[in-house]
């Protein structure tokens, strides 16, 4: 793999970049590997990585039956925070977000993570006590945050409205090192990761059925033919309930369609990112300048990454009451993107009941920032058969032992 | 130059002059004029700089599809950013500026971007600026956000008013093109309910502008004529200024209104959104035509062929004075026709197809102008204006043949359908070879809950571009669907003559063989600055996907939507990777059409009524007497009553004192008040509840808990029994509405025969608390008759009368450990009851106390409050309340949860009460403290606290929370969190501060 860096782009200049090699490979499918991961979003191409460079484990295929990257991965409006308030959680979205620090380096592409910092507002005294308990499980977990006065919520955030009328703002939990990152410069920067290290990513290639023997999984039926593995890692956030019903066992999840938006670009007026979760939606602002803003969920299970209307209405005229400035801007576009829900909110990171199947799903409105970590503790679960310290507490069983780790006490919308 | 001519001019008129300003150059225009008609008269053809490379840019098209005319528009409070000059209609006054430069319009510094383009390809970002690391974020980031963004950030709150309007409707067609039009005219004869929107002002589409003839007469007048037949039908609505923006699921439908911003002084809303179901909808929407991809293709003057066409016959605008026109098919002769009857010069028409023998090339040959076929242009000469062309063989790879001056060039690449309204609900779309198109399928319509389609596109739209195909299209599918809908149509045929076309040829690149120097001068999205070259470096790179080219080279991600770049990337990416085009395919297209503005989509919910306000029958009362509001769900409730110069903390401790050693009065009527009520009621009240509820006496209240069905508490409150089949549930107040709907699914979903009923019946009763040691000397001095004696009306016991001239359910419940009745009466007669209880209670020292004292001495009592205690993974039995847990029950919701092996760990954090050992208040939300790490590395805990507050009853700190085997530990020292790192060493105690024994509220 060539690198990439400022004076590979001026060499390539004189040769009008005609010299520059793949990103990744396009190869055929072999007839088997050592692991198959289902699902080349950000989870399963983190899993697929950390598989090789941790593991050392490197004949792996990635399925992915559209186009890398293509599901929520490249749909999400890229927050990235690590102040949730349980253990298990606060736990792998702060190793995530710490590995996100380094992560343009550790694979030589730029992902554009800007730690610009993440004010979640306080509106009500539930809220404001919610975060403070926030603020108190994140000194502990390890997690810097801080509850902040209004004032300086203002000040880290001119374009705010404080005062109301409905909902004048409380305060805010402050982490100064969440941000944001370009979605599909993290699943290509994995990608690209992958294919070096000989790892074969398949796209346009569906996985249509599972086969296994003796109770232990022996490869998938796919689009182009069947593929034998030792081990497979189901990634495929949405179609989870899917993927389960192929293998023969059900999941507790169900898939809705998410919903965000962008403005048209302006030039800089946000440096930061602003949850308000009573009036419930968000927003940030991109580095080409377009307002990126997210809300609720649609009330009905679905699986068509289609826009529609009604939460988009709440969500703007939530943000309008929070940053009147944007009454005059315009939607440039609007999209959905098909969420994995699980009865808790939080993700499953799990041995299933077919051997040697594991699963990695369930992160629904809020697993961007979480793929390195996620991809991290999976490849850790795959390689060694069972979860590491990471994942143990997301496992299957806690939904049958009542073992949940419940975030909405601490956020409505968990992005 | 580009000037106004001296006579013409559809839409203009001449006798109405109007000012505005660009740059703050004082200009002139007509009344008629968009604001890019106004500018290019006043020879203004540079209006702006593009996103990557700040090269100039031109006005390049006459509508939606225009991707570099985009104004900061306005000041202050109706100050906007990013407004498309080609759609903006002129107005007195109007003052515009470019946007993306500095220092200005003429010299930006931004510009030496375009010097370094060789080294700012397409995704350059992704392969550098990696290290050092800390530089992104503090250098890199803030100069590349500061180049990017094109419009000013408005800064004031939007002065305008926006509105919603619904509409339910037969057909809804969208497009006022002569294709909308008839079929408008056939759906509306046939009597069905018709919406016609159209997003101009005007009425015809380009038909007018073309020069075609309807039934041997010019275009405006078949025009003129149906409009006026379609106002005159009641069954027909028709909206100009109004664009079709989202169709989606089921026929529903977006359009977005432009009420005023063509008459800013007008006093009516800004925007109207439509929210619109719509059984059929026609998508009438035309077609966009292409521009060509040749060597500099983006200098200001270059223009689409048929926009300059717009110009010249709508405005009387000529783009220039000597006008090139290079074009693939017979479409774009009608320009040079147009411009030379307009006396304007046309040096040459370069064709690159290998011959032109159509009519419009005949015609324009005869009147003189030379035609040059098999030609391309190898380059525009110019920086911000077009000087002149070099032409070139199209077959070749550019050495010039012969180099014409010009000053503006019109460019055709053939023409592709607006499918976009079309594939917003899943509608699917053919390649078509003869026009390089894609179409829609009618086989693979968007379909609706029925299975049916719902979505249909015509004339245009649906790629018929000779207008007898157009009107003929229309027709059919007009008829189709009337019929579908069960009406009798009789439709009259439409002749239209004009000349036949002969098709075009694809060129994609020009000169075919162009060398990657000339490609990398070729522009694709004008707007975002994607040329030829970075389309086929993504390919190379194996970003091969159309959505990973998209992204990667940001191509057709433009304001504009890539209107003009989609199709022109498509065809490269495919020649690319030697595929076909349709096996490319396009990316997905989103809503809305074109950008609508947020204030449309908020409506009129803004400010005070931005969500609903509920007021208790008591609002006015409190607001009134100065009460700090908090927010409760939307309600607002007193948070406490300040007087004078009293703070917060000192309200509250007044009106517990008051309360405690005399009177309070709560404004308690955002309670949840829901009705249970039928012959299984007390069987679907002992599901709901964790509590037996079914043997619960008429006349008496019992405290109960609802769980969910994972076994965590949801929702408590005190259950009457009205009578035998009715049961009153009191809620929380932010409970309420949940908990109606919760009782609802499991009534309609699960036990849907059962015989039960419920009603929110929450506002019809104004509830008040009466609560301290006067309570009942105060309601026995009312009169009124009732017995409220300890012995008549017990601790949880209810009971009817009269209190005074009032008709009363009175409570016997408390929430703060002192004697209190819940005194409920009609809506109506709440405030009046509380005044009456006012002037009654004075020599009581009658005390209104609002939600903080509530909490604090709830507290003091050890009371759960939901939301505090619990947070959605805590159960009944961690909170001792154990007792309210039925055994004898077979189930409740949420039984069988709580026998999981989790809930039943003797492990768990139990309720108990905590008091620092300096009488300090404990901070809100603090955790306990416990030795070591866990395998994560996060310090271990043992428990946190739930309230916390001072209380003044007891002058010190109090708090409650869950504890690690806490009711075992009474006594032991723990120690809390603080943020700073620091602990606080707490004693666990009972939770019941204050009146253990229940004295005061049993009397
Ligand atoms: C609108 C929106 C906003 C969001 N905002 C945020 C945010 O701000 N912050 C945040 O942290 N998170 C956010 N999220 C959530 C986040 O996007 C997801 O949790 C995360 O991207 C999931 O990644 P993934 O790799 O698990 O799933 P995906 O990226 O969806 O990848 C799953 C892949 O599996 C493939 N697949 C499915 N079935 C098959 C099959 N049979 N065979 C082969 N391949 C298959 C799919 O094509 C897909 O590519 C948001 C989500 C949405 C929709």
């Amino acid at each position: 793999m060539r690198r990439y860096s400022a004076f590979a782009i001026a060499r390539e200049a004189f040769r009008h970049h005609l010299g520059w090699e793949r990103a990744w490979a396009s190869p055929a499918p072999k007839s088997r590997y050592d692991v198959i991961i289902v699902g080349a979003g950000g989870h399963g191409l983190a899993t697929a990585y950390y598989l090789g460079k941790n593991h050392g484990i490197t004949n792996v295929a990635v399925i992915e039956k559209g186009w890398l990257g293509g599901g929520n991965t490249g749909r999400n409006t890229t927050i990235i925070r690590s102040n949730y308030l349980q253990d298990p959680s606060a736990a792998i979205y702060e190793k995530s977000r710490s590995l996100y620090e380094n992560l343009s380096q550790d694979f030589n592409y730029n992902v554009m993570f800007s730690p610009r910092g993440v004010i979640m507002l306080a509106q009500t005294e539930h809220e404001v006590r919610g975060y403070k308990r926030t603020a108190h499980a994140n000194a502990l977990q390890g997690v810097t945050t801080e509850f902040i006065s209004p004032d300086r919520v203002k000040d880290l955030c001119p374009i705010i409205n404080i005062d109301g009328p409905r909902y004048p703002v409380l305060g805010g939990l402050w982490q100064a090192r969440g941000g944001t990152a370009r979605h599909d410069a993290v699943a290509w920067g994995y990608a690209r990761a992958c294919s070096a290290m000989g790892m074969d990513i398949i796209q346009q290639c569906e996985v249509t059925g599972i086969t296994a023997q003796g109770g232990k999984v022996t490869g998938v039926q796919t689009t182009k033919g069947a593929i034998g593995c030792a081990k497979l890692g189901i990634v495929v956030a949405g179609h989870s309930g899917v993927l389960a019903e192929m293998a023969g066992f059900r999941l507790p999840i169900e898939s809705v369609a998410l919903q965000a938006l962008v403005s048209e670009p302006i030039k800089p007026c946000m440096d930061v990112v602003v949850m308000a979760n009573t009036v419930h939606g968000y927003m940030s602002q991109s580095d080409k300048g377009e307002m990126v803003i997210g809300g609720g969920a649609d009330g009905y299970n679905n699986y068509t990454q289609r826009g529609s209307f009604h939460h988009i209405e709440e969500t703007v005229r939530a943000l309008i009451e929070t940053f009147p400035m944007i009454s005059r801007l315009k939607m440039l576009r609007q999209w959905g993107g098909i969420v994995d829900m699980t009865g808790d909110r939080s993700p499953i990171i799990s041995p299933t009941p077919l051997g040697n199947c594991f699963i990695n799903c369930g992160w629904g409105t809020g697993g961007f920032k979480a793929i390195p970590g996620s991809g991290w503790a999976t490849a850790e679960m795959i390689a060694g058969g069972a979860p590491g310290p990471l994942a143990a507490a997301f496992g299957l069983e806690r939904f049958r032992e009542g073992r949940f780790i419940d975030e909405s006490v601490a956020a409505g919308v968990a992005h | 130059m580009s000037t106004r001519l001296g006579t013409g001019g559809r839409l203009i008129d001449r006798t109405h002059k109007l000012n505005f300003s660009f740059n703050g150059k004082r200009l002139k225009g007509f009344a008629g004029d968009t604001l890019a008609a106004a500018l290019m008269a006043e020879n203004q053809m540079l209006v702006g700089r593009s996103f990557k490379y700040h090269r100039p840019r031109g006005i390049v098209a006459a509508g939606a599809e225009e991707p570099n005319a985009l104004m900061n528009m306005g000041r202050g409070a109706k100050f906007e950013p990013n407004q498309r000059a080609t759609t903006t209609e002129l107005c007195e006054g109007l003052t515009a500026a470019s946007q993306n430069h500095w220092p200005s319009l003429e010299y930006d510094i931004g510009a030496l971007n375009q010097y370094a383009a060789r080294v700012l390809p397409a995704g350059f970002y992704y392969k550098t600026f990696i290290h050092p690391r800390p530089f992104w974020k503090h250098v890199f980031e803030p100069i590349i956000r500061q180049s990017a963004g094109l419009g000013q950030a408005p800064k004031d709150r939007d002065s305008d008013r926006y509105e919603h309007f619904h509409a339910d409707v037969d057909v809804l067609i969208i497009g006022g093109g002569v294709a909308g039009l008839q079929s408008a005219v056939i759906a509306g004869r046939a009597g069905a309910r018709v919406l016609l929107l159209e997003q101009t002002a005007h009425w015809g589409g380009r038909a007018p502008v073309d020069g075609v003839e309807v039934d041997g007469q010019a275009a405006d007048i078949w025009i003129n004529n149906t409009v006026q037949a379609l106002e005159a039908m009641p069954n027909v609505r028709l909206r100009a200024r109004c664009m079709g923006a989202g169709v989606y699921d089921h026929g529903s439908v977006l359009a977005y209104e432009r009420l005023t911003d063509h008459a800013p002084q007008t006093d009516a809303p800004r925007h109207r959104l439509w929210k619109i179901r719509a059984h059929q909808i026609i998508t009438a929407t035309g077609a966009i035509e292409r521009p060509l991809s040749f060597a500099g293709n983006d200098i200001p003057g270059v223009m689409l062929a048929a926009a300059i066409r717009d110009y010249v016959v709508n405005y009387a605008v000529s783009p220039g004075d000597r006008t090139v026109i290079v074009t693939n098919n017979d479409d774009a002769y009608r320009t040079a026709i147009a411009l030379h009857h307009a006396g304007l010069m046309v040096p040459c028409i370069v064709d690159a197809r290998p011959t032109a023998t159509g009519a419009l090339p005949e015609q324009a040959r005869a009147l003189g102008i030379p035609v040059k076929t098999g030609t391309a242009i190898a380059k525009v000469k110019g920086g911000k204006r077009v000087t002149g062309v070099a032409l070139c063989q199209q077959a070749g790879e550019g050495s010039v043949t012969e180099e014409i001056a010009c000053d503006a060039v019109g460019m055709s690449g053939g023409w592709s359908p607006v499918v976009h309204l079309w594939s917003h609900c899943g509608g699917k779309l053919n390649w078509e070879d003869q026009g390089q198109f894609f179409r829609p399928d009618p086989a693979r319509a968007p379909i609706s809950h029925d299975g049916n389609a719902f979505v249909s596109a015509v004339g245009s739209a649906d790629g018929h571009m000779l207008t007898q195909a157009v009107f003929d299209s229309a027709a059919a599918i007009g008829t189709e669907i009337a019929t579908r809908l069960g009406r009798k149509v009789a439709t009259e045929p439409v002749n239209v003559t004009g000349p036949q076309e002969q098709p075009l040829v694809p060129v994609w690149v020009m000169p075919q063989g162009a060398p990657v120097e000339a490609r990398s001068k070729m522009w694709l999205d004008f707007q975002n600055d994607v040329k030829v070259s970075d389309v086929q470096l993504a390919a190379r790179e194996g970003y091969e996907s159309v959505e990973h080219t998209k992204r990667y080279t940001t191509l057709g991600m433009a304001t504009d939507q890539g209107k003009l770049s989609n199709i022109n990337g498509l065809a490269i990416l495919a020649n690319e990777l030697n595929a076909r085009i349709p096996e490319v395919g396009t990316t997905t297209f989103r809503p809305p059409y074109t950008p609508i503005s947020m204030g449309a989509i908020a409506g009129e919910a803004r400010g005070d009524i931005f969500q609903p306000l509920r007021r208790t029958p008591l609002h006015d009362w409190h607001e009134d007497h100065g009460a700090h509001w908090e927010p409760v769900g939307h309600w607002r409730r007193p948070y406490c009553f300040p007087r004078g110069e009293e703070t917060h903390a000192q309200a509250v401790a007044r009106e517990i004192k008051a309360t405690r050693t005399s009177l309070g009065l709560l404004d308690a009527s955002t309670l949840g008040k829901i009705v249970v009520k039928g012959p299984d009621a007390g069987r679907f009240m002992d599901m709901l509840y964790t509590n037996m509820m079914s043997t619960l006496q008429p006349g008496k209240c019992r405290y109960g808990l609802m769980c969910s069905e994972n076994g965590f508490l949801m929702d408590d409150g005190v259950v009457a029994r009205i009578d035998e089949d009715t049961f009153l549930c009191h809620t929380t107040t932010g409970g309420a509405d949940r908990i109606h709907a919760h009782m609802e699914d499991w009534l309609q979903c699960e036990w849907w025969d059962w015989k039960v009923f419920t009603a929110n019946i929450t506002e019809q009763w104004a509830q008040i608390a009466v609560v301290g040691p006067n309570a009942r000397k105060l309601l026995q001095k009312l009169g009124g008759g009732m017995d409220l004696s300890a012995s008549a009306l017990p601790f949880m016991g209810w009971a009817e009368g009269k209190i005074g001239d009032f008709d009363a359910r009175v409570f016997r419940i408390s929430f703060s450990g002192e004697l209190s009745f819940e005194v409920a009466v009609p809506a109506s007669q709440g405030r009046a009851f509380w005044d009456a209880l006012h002037a009654a209670g004075a020599e009581f020292n009658a005390t209104p106390y609002g939600t903080e004292a509530l909490h604090v001495m709830r507290a003091e009592k050890g009371f759960i409050m939901i939301g505090d205690e619990t947070d959605g993974t805590v159960i009944p039995q961690d909170l001792g309340l154990g007792w309210a847990i039925s055994k004898k029950k077979d189930d409740y919701l949420g039984k069988r949860a709580q026998e999981r092996a989790h809930m039943i760990d003797p492990a768990r954090w139990k309720l108990v009460g905590l008091e620092t050992l300096d009488g300090s208040v404990l901070p809100d939300g603090c955790y306990a403290v416990a030795e070591g790490v866990n395998a994560n590395g996060q310090r271990n805990t043992q428990g946190r606290v739930t309230s916390t507050y001072h209380s003044p009853t007891l002058s010190k700190g109090i708090a409650i929370g869950l504890v690690l085997h806490g009711p075992d530990r009474m006594g032991e020292i723990i120690e809390f969190n603080k943020v700073d790192g620091g602990v606080i060493r707490t004693r666990i105690v009972s939770p019941v501060f204050y009146d253990p024994e229940g004295e005061k509220q049993n009397v």
